[in-house]
């Protein structure tokens, strides 16, 4: 959370006060200890091995299933009681403040769903025979209350923190974490069914599905990792090709992210842009090394072996099932507006809309960064440039929504190329400072050196 | 006898639609318990058929929501659960399950059946062998366990119960793994230990929740009734969606390391095919030495990418053909592809694998060999190199021929003779 605003403190010291008012105030009258001691323990287990959302430390753990139990075993005040145990999980991350904010939020989240259990007509206690079906409509209830509360308490103390990177909607995973965490929620329900037969037994089978679960949550997140690195990996061998372009893909797949996000994409399809900026470039490895580091200009032959290169990138990607859109995106992405691009020549809508968002990530990666024939320009500079081609070689929807977002979230280019030989490059010379330019070819209207960016500068 | 494979070492995807034996006997055996099975439950007359109604529909949606596991393993955990937990019911309500181990023989086979037909429908082929293994787990706990509990012979606590019920749930999973190892031991000529090993570590986790569940249902039936079913079916959803996406991305990353591996054969580095030639080869040979699952995968990986080294070449190596090229240029060619993979961070003993691949199985200097899957692709290579797309067994003998002249020094003679195994009639 870092420093916290004076709101901020004020906003997590009253759910902190609402917690401990609903606790203190009791009653403790019908409260079975054995029941509570033991649920607290269980959710100690769950929050004990929460799962990482992301790099800034935003958790998820299960803690529901034991906080729903105890709403329906323990009632309100006792929901309450098991929900701030939250405070002992053992695990690393958060700091005394945050734990403070969690078992608050726990506790206050349990208590509310333990009086919308009672509002439905729920009884509270081991659910006998008789209880079934009746008690599901109550429990579904004081469930999703639970959820809701809990999600709304978090989503407050990210706008108050200012934390952008950790805003659930961010993330994609408000939708899914809040049915993730109704589904876990059932057992909430199963423990407090299963109780009256298995007794105190219940909490150990009921944690082994739920840690399985958990565990294939983990692995599938693990996969997702190497995944992505691995592709972002190989995507570094294809740009050693041409050493200019180190970490190229890397930032077109980041300014397509941030239109794509800009625009509101949906979280698979920025999922799908990602990758497609990762490897859009993929089909240089048809180009021979000698015309892509050619420091003079290009034949006409030279000029053709380019212009595949979208096409043998598809050819290259065609396989990976999971792509569809971003195959389009990656044929495409050297298409212009007014129909002067390739390798199609599509104009205006005709072009898919995710060529369109990497042509103009690609184009501006391409400006701010160094080239073999000339250095990086300043951003401010490689807006306007964006700006005066909008609509003649960028959708100016995209123009407009990566504007917007480079101000909002800035934009860091690469650092200048180092002066040393590249290692792996034999024979690469560093050429001097001559932009290559086809034979003959001239800007499409009269303009020089910015009109050929996207066809030979951002290749 | 081994059949011979000469260049079709890997006929993959032909397998699963020609049963060896033992799998024709396993869908037999499954299919005469299923004839049985509804020929005394026809006789007998069903037992409570709202149960049977309730499990056998989480059965039919638990089967139509299979899911691959790693290796190619189907797997239907909310069927098997259901499937079992049908079998160990102990009461609904306050009234004792009476209902016998034919009955829940008969409807599981029959729901797994209807929870297979959508599948039919849209042209994916039922896995018959995986749902047989599955079938005959649950029959082994009901027909042991629905006598016992019809004729009261455990006690009516729980703690007279679970022990029971849980060795069973333990020998189901024993027998779906067992046989899985057997199916796998046959159709992929691996050993039936190693066979075994891999099947217990894959299985183990996905088996643990659904006998854990399988046993909740089970006991919350007497509480809540049949709602047991639906209640319980939405957490283990949860497991299942979990490990649908993850086999998803599994399915995903080994595309693309393979589009990606592609990259050097569309650069002119390597001859066309080379790296899912070198890749089914490599695996194959580690097949037949016997390595685990995971070092397989590991060694898949790092056969795809082993020439990506060459994209530093500033000139393709003529042919791509690194058999022909100076030992000082391959190791440079090897280093170089580590490293691109090592920048990874996650695939470090691939890289490891790759970084090895051109030294000699004993080193000059006495140094630590390299490890088997780098003596195995070296090898996979240079037979690649020399006989390239070409069919013709003589050139496949010749091949082999030459690796043999430099077994011992430049490879493993252990490698070159399972190679040999595979690839000369």
């Amino acid at each position: 959370m870092g420093r916290l605003s004076r709101v901020a403190w004020l906003y997590i010291g009253v759910v902190a006060a609402a917690a401990v008012a609903v606790i203190v105030a009791g009653p403790f009258g019908g409260l079975d200890w054995v029941q509570v001691g033991a649920l607290g323990l269980l959710l100690v287990a769950c929050e004990s091995s929460a799962t990482l959302l992301n790099s800034r430390g935003l958790a998820w753990s299960a803690n529901s299933i034991a906080s729903l139990a105890a709403v329906v075993l323990c009632g309100p005040v006792g929901a309450a009681l098991v929900g701030s145990c939250t405070l002992l999980g053992v695990r690393r991350g958060p700091s005394p403040t945050q734990r403070l904010f969690n078992a608050a939020m726990f506790a206050v989240s349990a208590y509310l769903a333990g009086r919308t259990f009672l509002l439905f007509g729920g009884h509270v206690g081991v659910q006998g025979p008789s209880a079934f079906p009746g008690v599901i409509g109550p429990f579904a209830a004081a469930a999703a209350v639970h959820v809701t509360v809990n999600f709304a308490l978090l989503r407050g103390v990210f706008w108050l923190t200012k934390e952008p990177g950790t805003a659930l909607g961010r993330l994609g995973l408000d939708t899914k974490l809040w049915l993730t965490d109704l589904g876990y929620g059932a057992f909430g329900l199963l423990i407090a069914a299963v109780w009256s037969v298995l007794g105190p037994f219940t909490p150990f089978l009921v944690l082994i599905p739920v840690f399985v679960a958990r565990w294939a949550v983990a692995q599938f997140a693990a996969q997702q990792r190497a995944y992505e690195a691995t592709v972002s990996a190989l995507c570094q061998a294809v740009e050693t090709k041409d050493f200019y372009t180190r970490g190229h893909s890397e930032r077109v797949s980041r300014g397509s992210v941030m239109i794509a996000t800009e625009i509101g994409m949906r979280a698979e399809r920025v999922a799908a842009i990602r990758y497609a900026g990762m490897l859009h470039d993929v089909g240089k490895l048809g180009v021979p090394t000698s015309v892509l580091q050619k420091r003079s200009s290009l034949t006409d032959d030279e000029y053709r072996a380019i212009q595949l290169h979208p096409m043998r990138g598809l050819d290259i990607v065609r396989e990976i099932g999971f792509l569809d859109e971003a195959l389009a995106g990656i044929m495409h992405h050297h298409e212009r507006i007014d129909g002067k691009g390739y390798p199609m020549g599509l104009a205006g809508d005709e072009i898919p809309e995710f060529a369109r968002v990497l042509a103009v990530a690609d184009a501006f990666d391409a400006m701010t960064s160094d080239r073999s024939y000339r250095g990086a320009r300043p951003v401010p500079e490689a807006v306007a440039e964006l700006r005066k081609w909008a609509g003649k070689q960028f959708d100016p929807a995209f123009v407009d929504a990566f504007v917007t977002a480079i101000e909002r979230d800035s934009w860091t280019p690469p650092d200048p190329a180092p002066a040393e030989e590249p290692l792996f490059s034999p024979g690469v010379t560093f050429p001097p400072a001559v932009p290559p330019a086809r034979d003959g070819q001239s800007a499409p209207d009269g303009t020089s050196d910015v009109s050929d960016m996207p066809t030979i500068e951002s290749l | 006898m081994r059949p011979v494979f000469s260049r079709r070492y890997e006929p993959r995807g032909a397998r699963a639609s020609v049963p060896d034996s033992g799998r024709w006997l396993l869908v037999v055996f499954a299919g005469l318990l299923l004839v049985w099975s509804v020929a005394q439950t026809a006789v007998t007359g069903v037992h409570d058929v709202h149960a049977a109604l309730a499990f056998g529909a989480l059965i039919a949606l638990g089967e139509l929501l299979r899911l691959n596991l790693p290796g190619d393993r189907e797997a239907a955990p909310m069927a098997t659960a259901g499937a079992l937990a049908y079998a160990l019911l102990l009461r609904i309500g306050d009234s004792q399950a009476r209902h016998s181990a034919e009955q829940v023989i008969a409807v599981t086979a029959i729901a797994m059946i209807v929870g297979a037909l959508p599948h039919l429908a849209v042209g994916r082929p039922a896995r018959l062998t995986s749902m047989a293994a599955r079938l005959l787990a649950v029959a082994c706990v009901a027909l042991v366990f629905r006598p016992l509990e019809n004729d009261s012979l455990i006690g009516g606590k729980w703690w007279d119960e679970l022990p029971v019920m849980l060795a069973l749930v333990v020998v189901a999973w024993l027998v779906e793994a067992m046989v899985a190892a057997l199916i796998r031991t046959e159709a992929l000529r691996t050993r039936f230990v190693v066979a075994l090993g891999d099947e217990f570590r894959v299985q183990l986790p996905v088996g643990a929740a659904t006998g854990a569940s399988a046993l909740l249902i089970a006991f919350a039936a007497e509480v809540m009734g049949l709602a047991a079913v639906a209640v319980f079916a939405a957490p283990l959803l949860v497991t299942q969606v979990a490990l649908r996406r993850y086999a998803g991305i599994r399915a995903t990353y080994l595309q693309t390391v393979r589009a990606l591996a592609r990259s050097t054969e569309v650069g002119g580095y390597v001859e066309a095919g080379h790296s899912a030639r070198v890749s089914r080869l490599s695996v194959a040979i580690g097949r037949e030495l016997g390595m685990p699952e995971a070092a397989l995968l590991e060694l898949e990986y790092a056969a795809l990418m082993h020439d990506i080294g060459q994209l530093s070449l500033r000139d393709p190596v003529p042919g791509g053909a690194t058999v022909l090229v100076a030992r000082e240029e391959q190791r440079r060619i090897a280093e170089y592809g580590a490293e691109v993979i090592g920048q990874a961070h996650v695939l470090d003993s691939v890289a490891d694998i790759v970084r090895r691949q051109s030294d000699p199985c004993r080193p000059a200097d006495r140094s630590q060999p390299p490890p088997l899957s780098s003596r195995i692709i070296r090898a996979a290579n240079a037979y690649d190199d020399l006989v390239g797309s070409s069919a013709d067994p003589s050139q496949a003998s010749a091949a082999v021929e030459r690796l043999r002249l430099d077994t011992g020094l430049e490879y493993d003679p252990r490698v070159v003779e399972a190679l040999s195994k595979l690839v000369v009639p």
